[in-house]
């Protein structure tokens, strides 16, 4: 489908050429010039990044095309002038002092991030690794014919749904104390982190498996399978292909709940961050570049997910209001 | 249990805080957000790249270091108001770019014939998006913007984390270091927030067997 709207957009200029066009051409130096191919190339690259949501309007006429152009550059003018007055609050603070910034290009520094960003990684990874499992525990017991089982699947799963990982987080810092239970830094952290994924991770795999035709169960239960060979040989492997990208998604939100780290003062990114800032009175330029360092990690994971989507291919199914990757 | 018997008071102005937090930062996302999706969807190009590239960056950055370069950067360069509503708007900031990209997956579920058809009448742009695309739009939004307002309502509890614990997290934990009965107080936060995601969740179910466009 994507390609066809670009086709389309590219055959559009060939149609709506008017004389300018094919004069501009004429008086060209004959052989495309490097110039040419950047601009193309960089249309190419802002034509993925902007999406395609250019079937809402036709291609605009004379007149559409002039208001398109003013509020082009009406929109450019806005935008500088927003860049100019954040440059100029931030001057006018001494925050653009070079001795703020280039703290972030000695090493210790930049070790010391590394160093938080490895304690943020493996939070990510040990809490995925756990809450995986046992999400995929949970929706198996939510489908089992067992009732008892499969209620109690549902319960947890809608109750830890719903409570905040911060209160969870609060009640295991300050309440497994008081039952004489303790918990080193790092898995006071974890474990809140595990619990609430294992839920989000089992409503992933039930709706793969739900999303799966009911056929498919029909014909392998006519074929004599069982309740749990139809659900390992028949249903699991698909649901977990359709899955991906959604797993990945959710580790992506998984990166984001270890910066709860910073309230058990667990020394990951944002910790880092906060240590850094007070300890240089750099605040803003810390808590900017730890920004940075999450959205770079964080975009990656998302192009894997895509990536993954579009290997496995369900390109078939075309996306629904529903399917919105939420927070 | 007397924890919360004798401080109903306490964890009601809790809730209250939490409630207040919550509804102003979906008000104000609502707004940002819709205005980012018509960004995101227009014809000028700068905007429709400024929409694309704050709700990619956004969404990747954990909500936490938002509240806390809020919270603790703005007072560098100058920006300082009152605490609540600086929470308040970097929440706002954080959901509008999850908010633009759901109502523009409903602008994406309205048949294309439907956008034919108004231009074909002679509609303009604004014409086209304000009274046939976003009405059709947001009907079919009312649950992916329900689990929207959920998550809104329990991130709300970050506010805690920066300082906000007035809301219903910050006074659990206040209410707990005075009785050390942790299984009471955040067992009844916990219910409490059970309760307000269910009540959503049920008004959400109601609204969109009420609303649904049926094709």
């Amino acid at each position: 489908m994507t390609s066809s709207l670009r086709e389309e957009k590219a055959a559009r200029p060939a149609a709506s050429d008017d004389g300018r066009i094919r004069y501009a051409r004429f008086t060209t130096p004959p052989g495309p010039g490097p110039a040419r191919a950047v601009l193309a190339r960089v249309t190419r690259v802002l034509d993925r990044l902007d999406g395609d949501d250019t079937r809402l309007f036709d291609a605009p006429g004379p007149r559409g095309r002039r208001r398109i152009a003013v509020a082009t550059v009406a929109s450019l003018v806005v935008f500088a002038l927003l860049a100019a007055a954040a440059v100029r609050q931030f001057a006018a603070h001494g925050q653009l002092d070079p001795a703020k910034w280039q703290l972030f290009a000695q090493w210790p520094v930049i070790r010391y991030l590394l160093v938080s960003l490895w304690a943020t990684v493996q939070v990510t990874v040990v809490s995925g690794l756990i809450a995986l499992p046992l999400g995929a525990l949970l929706a198996l017991a939510r489908l089992s014919g067992n009732s008892l089982l499969s209620r109690f699947a549902a319960l947890y799963v809608e109750v830890l749904r719903a409570v905040p990982l911060l209160l969870l987080i609060y009640a295991f810092l300050l309440g497994l104390p008081a039952v004489g239970l303790r918990l080193p830094l790092f898995w006071q952290l974890v474990w809140p982190i595990v619990l609430t994924n294992a839920a989000v991770f089992a409503e992933i795999f039930r709706s793969g498996v739900r999303a799966l035709p009911a056929g498919q169960t029909e014909a392998a239960h006519a074929l004599g399978f069982g309740h749990w060979q139809c659900l390992r040989l028949v249903l699991l492997p698909q649901a977990v292909r359709q899955t991906a990208p959604a797993l990945v998604g959710q580790l992506v939100r998984l990166l984001k709940d270890s910066t709860l780290g910073y309230v058990v003062s667990f020394l990951e990114l944002l910790n880092a961050a906060k240590v850094l800032g007070e300890f240089n009175h750099s605040v803003i330029q810390s808590y900017l570049v730890v920004a940075l360092v999450y959205v770079v990690v964080n975009l990656a994971l998302a192009h894997t997910a895509t990536r993954l989507e579009r290997r496995l291919g369900n390109r078939r199914r075309e996306p629904g209001p529903g399917t919105v990757a939420t927070p | 249990m007397d924890a919360i018997t004798s401080h109903p008071d306490v964890f009601g102005h809790g809730l209250l805080m939490s409630l207040q937090i919550s509804a102003c930062t979906f008000v104000l996302a609502a707004a940002i957000g819709l205005l980012l999706a018509v960004c995101r969807i227009s014809p000028v190009r700068p905007l429709r790249l400024f929409a694309a590239v704050y709700v990619s960056t956004v969404r990747s950055v954990p909500l936490l270091v938002l509240l806390a370069l809020f919270v603790f950067g703005l007072p560098e360069i100058g920006l300082v108001y009152s605490l609540f509503w600086t929470v308040v708007t970097a929440m706002a900031l954080y959901w509008a770019a999850f908010l633009c990209e759901t109502v523009r997956a409903g602008v994406r579920a309205v048949p294309v014939g439907q956008t034919e058809a108004a231009r074909a009448l002679g509609m303009t742009f604004g014409q086209v998006l304000g009274s046939v695309i976003v009405p059709q739009a947001l009907r079919c939004t009312v649950q992916p913007m329900a689990s929207l307002l959920i998550a809104v309502v329990l991130n709300s509890s970050l506010a805690a984390a920066v300082g906000v614990t007035q809301e219903l997290t910050g006074q659990t934990v206040l209410l707990d270091q005075q009785y050390a009965q942790p299984l009471v107080t955040f067992g009844a936060a916990a219910v409490c927030y059970v309760l307000i995601t269910l009540a959503i969740g049920r008004t959400a179910a109601v609204l969109d067997r009420r609303l649904a466009v049926l094709r």
